[in-house]
């Protein structure tokens, strides 16, 4: 069976630099950093408290307010990025269509405020304080949900979750599902809110977060040798993803094609990578296979670059395994140095990212990288766009448990 | 301090997301203000919590009319 081509044909994002693509791309290029102080709940007594939040976010221009109550922040976030992603397409949904267009948006940890807002009301006031809409607005797929309800999308409806890689599977998978001939056109990514007391102390009590808590914009800083872990951040970022000749033939404007995807595991270690890297490599080897292309024709990295010390060094690595000496005259970016990490989203907003890097032929920059730590020897890109001429982009996702995700995107 | 009819209204109208207008004492929740299943649940927590007091299960299956609840409502308040 011929694979069929799977392209780009509309964006969607909500993320601490923005919520519309225009605002957060342009942000992105000028290297503006989205990091702040918490201030959604009292940090005070937090060893972490800065967080990458959404402050330009009007849920109304997107859901009812009857129905927002009913719906935990990520899943308003996602809706909404799902919405702008179906409207940039100008894919008209009609009764003859809507069986082959389908959702694929996960989340890594799903409605954790709705979470803690009903153990309290259950500690205070027993099982009868339990809201009967907390299970349907903090379960993971009900962004998916709610989407296929609000548009009539009719095809596959799934939420795949790989911590940190959540958006790269979905993307990835949603894809493969228009190859494999499942649906026509897919709305794919992922969706993130998770800072709260339990989100930000879990993942500090992990040891996985920055403390540069007095110098917020500047704490996300990949590669660097004073890096000292992530910064968590919320946000979505969906995509349009389409047949290449259904696209075509209405006309669309498409902004690229997902090649290649492939994913794997590290079957390592629950929080950390294979230190060389090796896991990562594999990913990347295979996605390139997938996509039918060599590693000399890709010019654009948008790196996984979290901005832990054990995760960029690991993924650098991978790096120069997966691309040899090429990987010295690719352009490694991490646009988590301005937007912190957004976790089940990164991979979204991410993918959002390399396509429009493909098109205007631009690498952002990834800023706060001022001394490169020993073993970070590739070109990252640091503290200014640059202009490039490729028609390949990859995007790297990795997540706790050792899954990996690689997207090969080109341009047409 | 507003009227229990009054206070009933208020939350109905937050609750339910509809217009003020709208929520006449006959006017049902599920057959004229919109709500399912779910919402009614919810809509009789808040009216536990504003009126500090606990509705029954069997009682809260009763209640499907804004007229009802404020019914239920002044039968039931302590003061």
């Amino acid at each position: 069976m011929a694979k069929r081509r799977v392209v780009i044909t509309g964006l969607g994002i909500v993320s601490p630099v923005g919520s519309t693509i225009d605002k957060a791309w342009s942000n992105i290029k000028a290297g503006k950093s989205g990091i702040s102080p918490i201030d959604v709940f009292d940090a005070s007594d937090m060893p972490v408290k800065i967080s990458g939040a959404v402050r330009d976010f009007e849920a109304n221009d997107y859901v009812p307010p009857k129905d927002q109550k009913k719906m935990d922040t990520f899943v308003l976030y996602g809706i909404a990025a799902g919405l702008q992603a179906l409207d940039d397409s100008g894919l008209e949904v009609t009764e003859e269509n809507a069986e082959r267009i389908g959702v694929a948006i996960g989340s890594g940890i799903g409605g954790l405020p709705y979470i803690e807002r009903s153990y309290g009301a259950y500690l205070k006031g027993g099982a009868r304080k339990i809201s009967p809409f907390f299970v349907p607005s903090a379960i993971i797929n009900m962004v998916a949900g709610n989407l296929s309800i609000m548009r009539n999308l009719q095809g596959p409806n799934i939420s795949i979750v790989s911590a940190c890689a959540t958006g790269t599977h979905n993307i990835g998978d949603a894809a493969r599902m228009i190859a494999y001939g499942d649906a026509d056109a897919m709305v794919a990514g992922g969706a993130e809110m998770a800072t709260t007391p339990l989100g930000i102390g879990g993942f500090a009590a992990a040891r996985a977060l920055s403390t540069r808590n007095d110098d917020p914009e500047r704490a996300s800083r990949p590669w660097d040798k004073d890096r000292d872990g992530f910064v968590l951040s919320d946000g979505a970022g969906v995509m349009m993803l389409e047949e290449y000749e259904h696209a075509k033939a209405r006309g669309a404007h498409i902004y690229c094609e997902v090649a290649g995807f492939a994913w794997n595991a590290d079957a390592h270690h629950m929080t950390q990578p294979v230190q060389d890297g090796s896991g990562a490599a594999k990913c990347m080897h295979r996605a390139l296979k997938d996509a039918g292309v060599n590693p000399e024709e890709v010019g654009y990295i948008n790196a996984h670059g979290t901005s832990t010390p054990a995760g960029d060094l690991a993924e650098t690595q991978g790096l120069k395994k997966a691309f040899g000496d090429h990987a010295y005259k690719l352009m490694v970016n991490s646009t988590k140095s301005m937007t912190g990490h957004l976790l089940g989203a990164a991979g979204g907003i991410e993918g959002v990212f390399t396509a429009l890097a493909l098109r205007d032929q631009v690498s952002p920059p990834t800023i706060n990288l001022d001394n490169p730590s020993e073993g970070c020897d590739l070109n990252y890109v640091a503290n200014e766009a640059r202009e490039m001429k490729t028609k390949v982009g990859l995007s790297n996702s990795f997540g706790f448990g050792g899954t990996n995700g690689t997207l090969v995107f080109r341009s047409i | 301090m507003s009227s229990i009819e009054e206070r009933v209204k208020k939350i109905v109208v937050e609750q339910l997301g509809v217009k003020e207008e709208d929520v006449t004492n006959a006017a049902g929740f599920v057959d004229d203000l919109g709500a399912d299943s779910l919402d009614t649940v919810e809509l009789v927590m808040a009216l536990e919590e504003e009126f500090e007091t606990e509705i029954p299960d069997e009682q809260a299956e009763k209640i499907t009319t804004v007229q009802q609840a404020i019914d239920y409502i002044n039968e039931h308040m302590k003061d």
